[in-house]
């Protein structure tokens, strides 16, 4: 294998109905800067139907290139027709990188290509950096638990590969009317080539909890004891008006479902205020909050590793800080009468 | 469920795992059901193995069992507030095979064991629960557990559930024990570094140290305390009669928090990191408590039948002395083909004329005697504290002067009086 | 007859794991090994496929020796065989080498019992990934399904099974040829409390156990540590962030100065008025 025939940093670009996903065009910002390190072109692919359009948006978003794959094969996500053409582009232009977003769909792709490439793939990675000279990825992720990180190489295989969580890069200011290089292509993809069929598909219509979309997440992690102790952090997020998010710990004891779960394994999220009640701060915590805009812990272990994470902290019991502070808000409420938003 | 077994073990301590090892040894088919994840795993035994009763289970297990360490020094602490009288006894030929006893791990140790009985051929369930006996004609033939389609049956059933054994209690074995029958211990293993245990222990490798704690240990509640040395950890605890607790109004944990602040203890563990708190349940009564452990096809072993030698801690020992004697009883039934009580009852015999029994008779007043007469803690032992330091103080008064100090301390004729007869009476209770 | 096969992992439990607070690293010695809980999951929906359409369920593991316990775990749950592939040259394989390794185990039970239906956990609670299912379903050249959280049918005549795949925002139903692998979510189905003949079963149970050599037409550079593309080249503590100002006061004091500092969010806050 010669290095030298593989350049180019790719990201692939998941798309839905049309839209990019988030996660991609923040893998798009992180691309850049490893692009720009290289001194290489910032590729994205496209596999869809009907998506062509989208190359713009990709290269507002930092792309130089975009391949894209246009066929009606590839309504809908499958990982077959999608892992064929992915390993055609790659076999055909040779990247040094690809980068998948860290979603159900991003995983089960870049596993599958991994294995036919085959190369090294790195899961759900929190940082990213490329030796300059080399090229070499350095893919970084919570390990063991979560309470260390682990740098991870593939030194001998190219594409390296990596799956990004969401959330976590930043994705560039768009810049309207950047251009650049459309590749179109195309494969010779036959439906009966296709083991799978998507027969239908149901888009949840009760109303779910995106913890990932709240202004205020309120956290309780084990430290509060019980499911019954749990119950504070529903009564101070509703008090606030924000979402109750839970630790791992508390999720796996069936406090509360997963969908409120922050971390490595769960939700990454960004609300402007993020309270950790209880919540010991294991890394793989951490990584899933610490871009939240104001990080307050409330613990009675003074020694608890969430204090050097947080903006503000009390050192106390939750059962004794919690009520008063339910109660000393509703009452800066009503006395302040602070920004009343009729809601009609 | 249609296989039945020759006997069923309930509990996988070191009572039943002896139980279950021997009998499979023997060729019984045998069934031990454990309720914890794995054996061990709600263990809390003081933490000294005794090499004499456990080879007789398993010759020279020392080669491969994991042992914390050979103890080659017993030390006995008699503490006041801010003194302690020690002494202790040293000796190499404890550091070498066949050696005399160990410090144990229970948790690693019971699972050594464990496998140990599989090997033989026993089958291990973890993680169930036996809810009853199931008795049929005043006969036990097997027993019923938490599980779907859990009913499992057995010529005899051996119960070794512990100190609580809500299962001879259910068969009408024995009442529910009194406060001042059962000991609560409560202990803390912590973490220290290899090298500076043997520091300050003044210990090579490979070799242990016990100190067995006495008088403001337990805040002078009838009780003992103890430091064990493990590899790189140290286990300390205390034990006290429930009721010397009750009626101090102590709760467990703090006594053990007062014993590790105790500037007696407090350097020998200072840097150390808690790694496990676990509380137990110890049998006390002695030889009075013990109630029935015979019946139609079902035998007590172990702390279920109250065998604990109060004075010198031996439960384990004596546990698995018992169940070695019951795997043997129930082999020799297995041959005759009769499980009735009358054929079982060889276990008491030869438990109570071995020297479970002989230890038990003979000791059978201890607890008792120190719970009535409480100031063997509360008076005695601060009382040789300041007769030690009134003898080793450099203060320029003359020895005669200080026996002279030390006899006024003692009290009145009268008082003198009191102290002989309790001295006498507890050399009789313990000689 | 079904052949289903699921593919767990024994891994250290790191719910329980101690961690070392100064070093932050793990301590290992103290971790106990369990099933992996995703696999727990897998095995039983195996099961219940089994119960449903009558066949067999075997469960294959790669580890060491002692993961023998993880397979007994599996029969407690249901499952009908075991087989634990062991041996030193599998050792510090990733994703990867594992799916390489697990495949040719998969490969040899098919010969004697060919194979329906492949199903494994989500992922393992040590790793991480979620990688090795399908790899191996790749290795096998049969779909994998991932992310399915209930198995509507399984057609062994026709050969496909309609399975409902989770998305963040609903599900797709999807239909596959057999055979196929599935990666189960936890969701998927509750483990319930094994049966006593089941527990006696595993008790007494005793898996295959191969080793390398028991494997057919391997090649041995794809396995363990030279099989793996990835290697860990360093871990690390991550700089720990300045930390937070921690209010002084008692518990009174500490929420009024917490309050002054949330309320300068005010536009955060809607009131619903009370008409």
């Amino acid at each position: 294998m010669d290095f030298q025939d593989y350049k180019d940093i790719w990201v692939f670009i998941e798309e839905k109905d049309g839209v990019i996903a988030p996660v991609s065009l923040e893998l798009l910002g992180a691309g850049r800067k490893l692009a720009d390190k290289r001194a290489s072109n910032l590729a994205g692919v496209l596999i869809g139907e009907n998506v062509k359009n989208l190359a713009s948006t990709i290269f507002e978003y930092g792309a130089d290139i975009v391949y894209v794959y246009d066929q009606p094969i590839f309504k809908h996500y499958r990982t077959e027709s999608f892992m064929k053409a992915l390993l055609d582009c790659s076999n055909k232009y040779k990247p040094e990188i690809i980068l998948y977003g860290a979603t159900s769909t991003g995983k089960d792709l870049a596993s599958a290509v991994a294995t036919d490439l085959p190369t090294g793939l790195t899961a759900d990675t929190t940082e990213l950096d490329v030796e300059e000279e080399t090229g070499l990825l350095l893919a970084s992720r919570p390990a063991f638990g979560g309470n260390i990180m682990a740098t991870i190489l593939c030194k001998k295989y190219r594409p390296q590969m990596a799956t990004v969580r969401a959330k976590v890069m930043k994705a560039l200011t768009p810049v309207r009317g950047r251009m650049g290089k459309v590749i179109e292509e195309n494969i010779a993809l036959a439906e009966e080539d296709i083991r799978t069929k998507v027969l239908e598909i149901v888009k949840e219509t009760t109303k779910k909890v995106r913890i990932d979309e709240a202004d205020i997440i309120v956290a309780g992690g084990k430290g509060l004891g019980s499911a019954e102790g749990f119950q504070i952090i529903h009564r101070l997020a509703e008090t606030l008006g924000g979402v109750v998010g839970a630790s791992r710990d508390v999720v796996e004891a069936g406090w509360v479902p997963h969908a409120h779960q922050v971390g490595q394994a769960g939700v990454t999220v960004t609300p402007k205020i993020y309270f950790a009640i209880g919540i010991s701060g294991a890394i793989q915590h951490i990584v899933g909050m610490k871009n939240s805009g104001l990080i307050i812990a409330i613990n009675k272990d003074s020694e608890a590793p969430i204090f050097e994470s947080c903006h503000y902290g009390i050192v106390g019991d939750a059962f004794e800080i919690v009520p008063i502070l339910i109660e000393e808000f509703k009452n800066a409420l009503t006395r302040e009468e602070v920004s009343h938003v009729r809601e009609v | 469920m249609s296989e039945k077994f020759d006997a069923i073990v309930v509990g996988a301590g070191p009572a039943g795992i002896s139980c279950a090892h021997d009998l499979a040894k023997g060729g019984a088919n045998v069934l031990l059901i454990e309720r914890g994840e794995y054996p061990g795993s709600k263990n809390v035994m003081g933490g000294v193995l005794y090499r004499k009763m456990m080879e007789d289970i398993i010759p020279e297990f020392y080669k491969e069992a994991p042992l914390e360490r050979p103890i080659v020094e017993q030390r006995f602490m008699m503490m006041e507030k801010e003194s302690a009288l020690t002494f202790s006894y040293k000796g190499l030929e404890w550091a070498k095979e066949p050696y005399n006893n160990f410090t144990v791990l229970r948790a690693k140790f019971d699972q050594w064991f464990a496998d140990k009985a599989v090997q033989q051929g026993a089958i291990l369930i973890n993680e169930t629960v036996v809810l009853e006996c199931i008795v049929e004609d005043g006969r036990v033939v097997g027993v019923r557990t938490d599980r779907p389609d859990g009913d499992v049956y057995a010529d005899v059933v051996v119960l070794a559930d512990g100190v609580n054994s809500l299962l001879a209690q259910s068969l009408g074995f024995h009442k529910e024990y009194k406060p001042n029958e059962v000991a609560l211990a409560t202990m803390e293993v912590l973490k220290l570094d290899k090298k500076i245990i043997e520091d300050r222990f003044n210990l090579e490798d490979n070799q242990g140290c016990t100190i067995e704690l006495f008088g403001d240990a337990t805040k002078g509640i009838v009780g003992t305390g103890f430091l064990y040395t493990n590899k790189d950890t140290l286990s300390l605890g205390v034990g006290t009669l429930l009721s010397g607790l009750i009626k101090h109004k102590i709760k467990p944990y703090e006594l053990l928090e007062y014993v590790k602040n105790h500037p007696m203890i407090r350097p020998y563990i200072q840097g150390s990191e808690p790694q496990e708190y676990l509380a137990h349940l110890i049998p006390e009564g002695g030889y009075n408590s013990m109630g029935k452990i015979v019946g139609d096809g079902v035998i007590v072993i172990g702390d279920a039948s109250q065998l604990v030698n109060a004075i010198h801690r031996e439960g384990s020992n004596l546990a698995m002395t018992s169940g070695r004697l019951a795997a043997e009883t129930v082999l020799l039934a297995k041959e005759a083909g009769d499980f009735s009580e009358r054929m079982l009852d060889h276990y008491r015999v030869k438990l109570l004329d071995g020297f479970v029994g002989q230890d038990m008779k003979k000791y059978k007043d201890s607890t008792h005697h120190f719970e009535k007469f409480p100031q063997y803690f509360e008076q005695y032992i601060p009382m040789v504290n300041r007769a030690a330091s009134q003898m080793f103080t450099v203060d320029g008064s003359s020895k005669w002067e200080k026996q002279k100090k030390i006899m006024k301390d003692l009290g009145s004729t009268k008082e003198k009086f009191k102290l002989a007869r309790d001295i006498y009476r507890a050399w009789k209770v313990v000689k | 007859m079904l052949h289903i096969v699921a593919c767990i992992k024994q891994v250290p439990d790191t719910k329980i794991i101690k961690m070392n607070p100064k070093t932050n690293t793990m301590d290992r010695r103290t971790a106990p090994a369990i099933l992996n809980p995703y696999d727990a999951h897998a095995v039983e929906e195996a099961v219940r496929i089994r119960n449903r359409y009558g066949g067999t369920v075997s469960v294959v593991t790669m580890g060491p020796p002692p993961a023998v316990k993880a397979i007994k775990k599996c029969i407690e749950i249901g499952a009908d065989e075991g087989y634990l592939i062991t041996d030193r040259r599998f050792a510090g394989a990733d994703t990867l080498a594992t799916s390489y390794a697990v495949t040719k185990a998969i490969e040899k039970i098919s010969k004697t019992n060919p194979v329906d239906l492949i199903i494994c956990g989500k992922m393992s609670i040590d790793g991480d990934t979620g990688q090795v299912g399908p790899g191996i379903a790749r290795r096998l050249d049969i779909p994998p399904l991932t992310s399915v959280n209930k198995v509507v049918e399984v057609n062994q005549e026709k050969g496909y099974a309609i399975v409902h795949r989770k998305f963040e925002d609903g599900h797709e139903v999807v239909q596959s040829t057999l055979p196929c692998l599935l990666s189960v979510e936890k969701t998927i189905n509750e483990v319930p409390y094994s049966t006593f003949p089941n527990m006696l079963k595993a008790a007494k149970y005793e898996p295959y156990i191969w080793s390398v050599d028991d494997l057919e037409d391997v090649d041995i550079k794809q396995l363990g540590l030279k099989g793996s593309p990835t290697i860990v080249s360093k871990v690390w503590t991550p700089s720990k962030p300045e930390g937070g100002t921690i209010f002084e006061g008692n518990a009174k004091e500490q929420v009024e100065q917490l309050l002054s500092i949330i309320l300068e969010k005010k536009e955060l806050f809607t009131v619903k008025e009370e008409s």
